[in-house]
């Protein structure tokens, strides 16, 4: 009877303290809620911005959340090595080379270029521009919003007079921007290795 | 308050958690090759170990003794430290998500940590007062973040160099490590409380 009487006295205030704990965090939990993914959020401020669908989700904030949920991070083609970079340090994971299924980088900016004597306003290159930077109407000439234009290639497909060329963005006086200073690749490089080295 | 300088200058120096009672080790070389994380990691540290020797102080002192149940000191400090973080990391992230940001993925990381139950079980040991507890936590983390950027700062410097390639890695980071404690073994004696 002692012994029994002993275990409930040890129990009991154990039992309340967890009990009150469940409680607290279970309220904590419906008190505090936060709508949406933080990783998902600072992912999609990383990605360009380009909607342009060629890693294989309908938008940036689409494969941000699929990133958050441990999609691969090379399937960004406008972005490039840079943004995989950036991801993979935001994310603690080895950067990995872009994957060549969903297209390459583009060394220069490109723009679509719609040559206007030969389209016939047919709106379907309208309808595939996923940031709305081609105008024109049903049986009227369209055209491209250079400054809105990502270049990222969806509206040369659905052309059916192939009438859209990609063509790189000239530089001019107002684009040029002074190049980077080429990083010392090799100091990188070793440290990269020590560093995977530790985490194995 | 002499005495709470003692107890600082004591946890932070001459009986660092890290270096001389080996508690917390794993954050110390899992989380130390990049400066930015060993901060974050210190960060969090810090407050964590300074609430968890608040609320382990008051349940062993409001809950255990009155219950007679002093032997179950770990047990019951375990769930509080971890519903204790729980809840903090669940009310940082909808009030500020800035400071979550920082502390953001260290809170759960050190919420398992052994120095945070070291922190909680010592100061039942010492029979801390309850500023005294407070003190201590604060001391604890403060040394253990002192170490922590120390070290993160020494093997950034580290991964520059040319270290023999037998050497590479972690073998060079125990060794540094090792190094480090050796120095604080130099604190030794220079207060006794």
């Amino acid at each position: 009877m002692s012994a029994l009487w002993l275990i409930l006295l040890a129990a009991i205030p154990l039992v309340g303290l967890a009990i009150f704990s469940g409680a607290l965090l279970g309220f904590a939990e419906v008190r505090f809620k936060v709508e949406g993914n933080p990783i998902a959020d600072q992912l999609n401020d990383i990605l360009p911005q380009t909607q342009c669908g060629q890693c294989g989700y309908p938008g940036c904030r689409p494969y941000a959340e699929a990133m958050a949920n441990g999609e691969k991070i090379n399937k960004c083609p406008p972005g490039g090595e840079s943004t995989i970079a950036a991801i993979a340090d935001l994310l603690g994971v080895e950067p990995e080379p872009l994957d060549a299924e969903h297209g390459l980088e583009k060394d220069v900016p490109m723009v679509a270029y719609i040559r206007e004597d030969e389209c016939i306003g047919c709106t379907k290159c309208i309808q595939a521009c996923p940031v709305d930077a081609i105008v024109g109407a049903a049986k009227q000439m369209h055209t491209v919003i250079i400054d809105e234009c990502t270049g990222c290639d969806l509206c040369v497909e659905p052309c059916p007079v192939d009438c859209i060329d990609m063509v790189p963005v000239e530089t001019t006086i107002n684009t040029w921007f002074w190049q980077p200073p080429t990083p010392n690749i090799e100091l990188i490089a070793t440290d990269r290795t020590a560093a995977s080295g530790e985490k194995s | 308050m002499n005495e709470f300088l003692l107890i600082l200058v004591s946890t932070i120096l001459v009986n660092n958690f890290v270096l001389v009672q080996f508690l917390g080790l794993c954050p110390f070389m899992g989380v130390s090759s990049k400066l930015e994380t060993a901060i974050g990691m210190s960060a969090a540290t810090t407050f964590v170990l300074t609430l968890a020797s608040v609320c382990s102080y008051l349940v062993y002192t409001y809950l255990l003794v009155p219950f007679n149940l002093a032997y179950l000191k770990t047990i019951s400090f375990i769930m509080v430290i971890a519903v204790v973080v729980g809840f903090t990391e669940l009310a940082l992230r909808k009030t500020s998500p800035v400071l979550y940001r920082v502390l953001g993925i260290f809170l759960p990381l050190i919420t398992v940590n052994c120095a945070v139950l070291g922190v909680a079980l010592l100061n039942v040991n010492r029979n801390h007062s309850f500023a005294e507890s407070v003190f201590y936590g604060f001391g604890a983390a403060a040394g253990f973040s002192l170490v922590m950027v120390a070290f993160a700062a020494l093997r950034e410097r580290v991964a520059m160099v040319d270290v023999p390639k037998p050497f590479q890695g972690s073998a060079i980071a125990m060794l540094s490590a090792g190094l480090m404690a050796l120095a604080f073994m130099g604190f030794t004696g220079l207060v006794s409380i």
